[in-house]
């Protein structure tokens, strides 16, 4: 049973972070231009990448599905706006590793023109849950917050679990990002459309909106909006602004005073948690019909002249970001896709923002100091003072400098949500989370190595076992035929018999044959008196030739 | 004194028996440390280590007659799991033995394939697919990469290529700082 607390709590360790978001807050939420070509990734979710159904020269337009989701955990990916698929291939796009992956590319018409999805439901807080899972699932809603993982998976509890509390996160503790607190001031309809449709989906028996509370404007807003609904179901709670309180379970503990289990899920706790960017999201596609084509990004930093919130369509490249934003100035020094803290550097602005991008910083680099050489640990423990899951940090980072992978998991290295508060107070400067990222993706890679070999293992087993028993079954064979030629090879005595009897059958057909009458039988004396005659003239004519 | 050695006999008995139930109830089939040092071996059956396989190898590891480094696609990962599990120290790989390469797997090419089936029966885990005269084709998720195929096709037609980088497979790199190695403080 999960209660609400009167008072929120404060979360075990975090920093006070400069929040830096006026910038961006400044001017208000508009729709970035469409760009000429849109570069679309088809994976920008957690899971599955999606499969193109469409071809080069293919026509297409804005909403519609051009590659589709193969599996559970996948999302399908739509057209940001019309025109011609002019390739579909390896483009550079937004991943720490700074590879290519498979992009859907379309070169704009500038018309816009839309295709009915066929999302849109009349009835929808009548409807079925499955229903507007489905949608949700067509509509390719993917959590907007930064990981990008399937929504309609999360709105799927499963038939026996009962959904205490919705936690919708609007907590949005990262310095610079200000795109869920510009969505909530100027779309607070579509955040609150979207809640309803979520807590109808889930049956949830709580509803709560995590704020916080430094963004008054953005609660005035969502609360006028839910008077004037007058919707008292939902409550605003004001959050203590700490980074990182917008994680998902920091925000849970802060609101409920309950800990999400170690490598468990906020289910376990009755609890689901989602973006306010992905409640507006559902809204529009199951209220208007548009599926996830476009999201709301915070393009700020001294890097770029006029900092903004931008409604940006899914693969226009980065370089409009900024071009819409006044261009950059003379002192940006690096471009980062996402914040400060959690963010990465981007090698080229010709990325397209996705699903997942909620913020481009062209920093400076007063903004973003070059980092300094890491010198040795002194084992002063700020980072455990700082670390929100309640971490070793040290512990983690001796284990994976020595890649020491067994005990590394002993001190809970899959609770780190990487927030990078230990590396940020690290007197030494070591990069901390990157050792962590290192250390996790190391794992992973070793736990899906052990799989591969575990089935190759499998299939040699089972393959030995197969020849094995296409021998025995030869061996049957062989002796199955030899015993059907054993009777012809039988005793000497009976064959001969055998024969005997055979010879006997032939001759006495052939007396039965020499016992029938003939042509020279019966004859007259007439007849014998001619061929004698005829033989004896043979007799002289051959005599004298 | 009777006593003593009725009761030591009953005693002697008793355990006998419970002993010998103990042995046939609770026997283990196999050796379970082939098992645990199978467990370990890469498993792509490519018979560079000398023996017909990964389990034959775990066995001869077992039973102390082959060495822990014999085995290339393993690499040095491979033999320090190995050092750990047998508490032995961990050793250098075999050169002998062929040296640690990526990940590769086998590519036919189809063009030139005549349909032998030769390749098909060296595979050690059935990753190739065709009939006798048909065109054959690799499975390349099953494919562990042991070569195996090569050397009976009689047109040349099998290439061996590196798995292709993406970012599903990318990892974060060990961080590059300038710290001066610690190690004299590690625990």
């Amino acid at each position: 049973m999960v209660t609400l607390l009167e008072q929120p709590r404060r979360i075990p360790g975090g920093l006070h972070l400069d929040a830096n978001k006026a910038q961006s807050l400044q001017q208000p939420l508009r729709a970035c231009s469409i760009p000429e070509q849109l570069y679309i990734p088809l994976s920008q979710h957690i899971g599955e990448a999606a499969e193109p159904l469409l071809e080069v020269g293919d026509e297409v337009l804005k909403g519609q599905l051009v590659a589709r989701s193969p599996v559970y955990i996948s999302a399908p990916i739509h057209a940001s706006s019309s025109g011609k698929i002019v390739a579909i291939g390896d483009y550079p796009v937004p991943h720490p590793s700074g590879m290519q992956a498979t992009c859907i590319v379309i070169a704009t018409d500038g018309k816009d023109q839309p295709v009915d999805t066929g999302l849109k439901m009349d009835t929808v807080f009548d409807a079925d849950p499955a229903e507007i899972r489905q949608r949700v699932r067509d509509a390719g809603i993917v959590g907007l917050g930064g990981a990008g993982f399937p929504a309609s998976v999360k709105l799927n509890p499963g038939p026996e679990r009962e959904i205490e509390l919705l936690v919708i996160n609007a907590a949005e503790c990262e310095p610079y990002i200000s795109c869920d607190e510009a969505l909530m001031c100027h779309r607070p309809q579509d955040i609150i459309d979207g809640v309803r449709i979520m807590r109808h989906a889930l049956n949830a028996r709580q509803v709560v909106i995590g704020v916080e509370n430094n963004m008054p404007q953005a609660i005035e807003s969502l609360q006028r909006c839910l008077e004037e609904l007058s919707e008292d179901a939902i409550r605003i709670t004001p959050v203590p602004v700490i980074y990182p309180a917008g994680g998902e379970k920091q925000l849970i503990y802060a609101l409920t005073g309950e800990e999400v289990p170690s490598q468990g899920l906020p289910l376990d706790l009755g609890i689901v948690c989602h973006n306010v960017g992905t409640a507006a999201a559902i809204a529009r596609a199951l209220l208007q019909g548009e599926p996830l084509i476009s999201r709301v990004v915070t393009v700020t930093g001294e890097g770029v002249r006029q900092p903004a919130n931008l409604e940006v369509r899914i693969g226009t490249p980065v370089a409009e970001l900024i071009e819409e934003c006044g261009g950059y100035t003379d002192e940006v020094a690096r471009l980062l896709m996402g914040g400060p803290m959690m963010g990465f550097s981007l090698a080229s602005d010709a990325v397209p923002a996705i699903k997942t991008t909620n913020c481009i910083l062209a920093a400076s680099y007063r903004e973003t100091p070059q980092a300094t050489a890491a010198s040795a640990c002194i084992r002063c423990g700020d980072c455990v003072d700082v670390c929100p899951a309640g971490l070793l940090p040290q512990q983690l980072y001796w284990y994976a400098r020595a890649r020491n992978f067994d005990n590394i998991q002993d001190y809970n290295l899959f609770d780190c949500i990487e927030c990078g508060c230990c590396a940020q107070v690290c007197p030494s400067h070591i990069p901390l989370v990157q050792y962590y990222r290192f250390a996790k993706t190391e794992i992973w890679s070793l736990d899906s190595e052990r799989q591969f070999s575990d089935m190759a293992r499998q299939r040699h087993e089972f393959r030995i076992e197969r020849l094995e028993q296409e021998k025995i079954a030869l061996e049957e064979r062989r002796a199955r035929a030899r015993k059907a030629l054993k009777p012809k090879v039988g005793d000497a005595t009976a064959k001969q018999a055998e024969i005997a009897a055979a010879l006997q059958r032939v001759k006495a057909k052939k007396e039965a044959q020499s016992a029938g009458p003939r042509n020279t039988g019966n004859l007259t004396e007439e007849q014998q008196a001619k061929i004698a005659e005829v033989d004896r003239r043979r007799a002289s004519t051959s005599g004298q030739p | 004194m009777l006593t003593a050695m009725l009761a030591i006999g009953t005693l002697a008995a008793l355990f006998g028996l419970l002993l010998g139930f103990s042995a046939i109830r609770f026997k283990v089939e196999g050796d379970p440390i082939v098992d645990q040092v199978d467990s370990l071996l890469p498993q792509t059956q490519c018979g560079q280590c000398g023996y017909a396989g990964c389990r034959p190898y775990a066995e001869a590891i077992a039973s102390g007659e082959a060495d822990i480094n014999q085995c290339p696609p393993g690499g040095e990962a491979g033999i320090q799991a190995l050092s750990e599990l047998l508490g032995v120290d961990p050793m250098p790989l075999n050169a002998e033995y062929g040296k640690h390469t990526e990940k590769q797997v086998a590519v036919i090419d189809e063009q030139v394939c005549i349909g032998c089936t030769l390749c098909i029966q060296a595979c050690p885990v059935d990753a190739i697919l065709g009939a006798a005269k048909q065109m054959h084709t690799v499975i390349e998720s099953e494919c562990t990469g042991c070569d195996l195929c090569l050397p009976p096709c009689p047109v040349d037609c099998i290439e061996m290529v590196p798995l292709k980088k993406s970012i599903s497979r990318w990892k974060w790199p060990y961080p590059q700082d300038t710290e001066r190695p610690v190690t004299e403080t590690t625990e």
